[in-house]
């Protein structure tokens, strides 16, 4: 294991409360704190760990947007990657763009691993990994809850619908992380100065050579139908009372 | 005319009621030919159960011994093969199909639309983003191969009753050898399955520990219901990771949801919304479960759950 890249992804952070701007023209992103999506930060944990389990893989942390996703990735320096590559654009990426500019960057970069989280928690697509995969041509190990690493190959637990499941899958391979994977590190101070000095590359998708596309069109954001507050009831025998008149019991 | 693929989940020996919803989003397209192709290695048994849904016009099997388990690096190739005659692809938005869908969209070259919970059109759908706190409508050029996961819990199973025909398909494509099965653990249980199932009571970290959880297994069981539980039971160990509710859990609609000592996190929330009739118990009367159930009662769950057990059978 030499090598291991980390994709992350800049989200808006999981305590914000979203809010749909009232011209159903997006949800309100000015001066909301943004973060470094959750299941990514799972994802760069384990990639740690791999590393200071011995294999002293270097950790590439990659992400694709804005100049302001610097800031992802200095988070991702201070928890201990070794170097960051942003390619930067200014247009929304799909999940399959980001999947094409992340295979332009494994080609470069040849890592034996690539982790990343499920999904991001802002479009909640759940795509990402599988499309690198399938464009890689290499194994995929979705949902991860356990990684061990052996000689060539790797063993993942993964969490599906009716409980566990392993699979092995030969490396290099992509990996997308569920949320018991483990627990990331919290960032020290010390850390964070240190991770001022470490390299950031900023790139173009024109740059790796890289033509993607945006196919599909949000026409529409809304709020979600709201459920009505109901009734409250004193005991138990009134609430089985309303549930036989409701026919539900 | 529009030729929709659906992706069917089986075990193989049951078809997956995810499929039948599928089937029913797919209804929902005009002028649509709904085809269910059902990779394994004998799909005999769910040929036949998925041939008897209304709507299906044909079934594919798929049949070889690779196929054994549903491994999304030996599948896909095969769903792609098999989409050259479609407009569209559809998979459930299950761990099955999440894991699938997408993986098959990239063979093909398109983009993916994750959790189709309403159709508009042929190529517009409406979709949730940030855990349901926003729903889009995104549209799709119809030059292109659609492909979709669909969000199970907004779409009634179809109905059994159809007699569609049954046709084995052999496909001559490569699979890969670099992803291998090895075992499974389920927490397999005699109740209803969580995802499908039309009453689930679930458990929070009100109940303490998973020795307490036995107090809802005994209640579950008295009504015919599911067991399910919120992240924080779950993280606390009091209930197994597969009976997760909520956003990174599971996302489910039952008739009858309750809510046992469940405080009610926005995450939580996410995965109950479409539950027909939501019930809170809990001591706290402020707990934000309150803002979204239909019928609420306060009080001690370790008093109020053996009542209603009681009760209900009365």
């Amino acid at each position: 294991m030499q090598k291991i890249m980390v994709c992350i992804k800049r989200v808006v952070d999981y305590n914000v409360r979203i809010r749909v701007k009232p011209d159903g023209s997006g949800v309100m992103l000015e001066g909301v704190k943004m973060s470094v999506n959750p299941f990514d930060e799972i994802a760069l944990e384990e990639a740690l760990r791999i590393k200071e389990r011995g294999t002293n893989a270097e950790v590439v942390a990659v992400s694709i947007g804005i100049a302001e996703a610097q800031q992802q990735l200095r988070t991702a320096l201070a928890m201990g990657a070794d170097r960051a590559i942003l390619v930067q654009t200014d247009q929304p990426v799909e999940p399959l763009a980001a999947a094409q500019v992340f295979l332009a960057i494994a080609k470069k970069e040849n890592p034996d691993l690539i982790l990343l989280g499920k999904q991001a928690i802002d479009d909640d697509a759940n795509q990402t990994g599988q499309m690198l995969a399938a464009l890689w041509e290499r194994p995929q190990a979705t949902f991860a809850s356990k990684v061990e690493i052996a000689a060539g190959k790797v063993t993942v637990t993964r969490e599906v619908d009716a409980g566990l499941e392993t699979i092995e899958v030969d490396l290099p391979a992509v990996i997308s992380v569920d949320l018991r994977l483990n627990e990331p590190r919290y960032v020290k101070l010390p850390d964070i100065m240190k991770a001022k000095k470490k390299p950031l590359e900023v790139t173009s998708m024109a740059a790796l050579g890289v033509s993607t596309g945006q196919w599909l069109t949000t026409v529409k954001t809304e709020p979600p139908a709201q459920r009505q507050k109901g009734v409250m009831v004193k005991d138990v025998a009134e609430l089985v009372d309303v549930l036989k008149k409701k026919g539900v019991i | 005319m529009h030729k929709i693929l659906i992706l069917g989940e089986h075990d193989g020996k049951t078809l997956n009621p995810a499929t039948p919803k599928c089937i029913t989003c797919a209804g929902k397209i005009a002028d649509a030919e709904i085809t269910v192709a059902v990779f394994g290695a004998d799909t005999a048994a769910v040929a036949t159960q998925a041939a008897a849904v209304l709507g299906v016009t044909r079934v594919l099997r798929i049949d070889r011994p690779e196929n054994a388990h549903p491994l999304a690096a030996i599948l896909a190739p095969q769903a792609a093969a098999l989409a050259a005659d479609f407009t569209h692809v559809f998979g459930p938005s299950t761990s099955f199909g999440k894991d699938l869908t997408p993986r098959v969209a990239a063979l093909l070259g398109v983009p993916q639309i994750s959790d189709l919970m309403a159709v508009e059109s042929a190529y517009r759908f409406r979709r949730p983003i940030y855990a349901n706190n926003a729903i889009i409508t995104v549209e799709a050029d119809p030059a292109r191969k659609l492909v979709a996961t669909i969000r199970v819990a907004s779409f009634e199973a179809a109905q059994n009753g159809g007699a569609a025909g049954i046709d084995s398909k052999s496909l001559a494509v490569t699979l890969p050898t670099h992803t291998r099965y090895v075992g499974a653990r389920s927490g397999s249980t005699d109740r209803p399955d969580l995802q499908t199932a039309a009453r689930v009571v679930s458990g929070g970290r009100a109940l303490g520990s998973a020795e307490n959880f036995k107090l809802l297994y005994s209640f579950a069981d008295k009504i015919g219901a599911a067991v399910g539980a919120s992240r924080a039971a779950v993280d606390a160990g009091y209930a197994a990771n597969e009976m997760q509710v909520g956003q990174t859990g599971k996302i489910i609609s039952p008739e009858l949801y309750i809510a046992i000592g469940i405080s009610g996190a926005i995450q939580h929330l996410t995965g109950i919304k479409d539950a027909r009739t939501i019930v809170a118990i809990n001591k706290d009367s402020e707990a934000p479960i309150f803002e979204v159930a239909d019928i609420g009662l306060v009080g001690d769950l370790f008093q109020i759950v053996p009542e209603f057990e009681r009760l209900v059978g009365s």
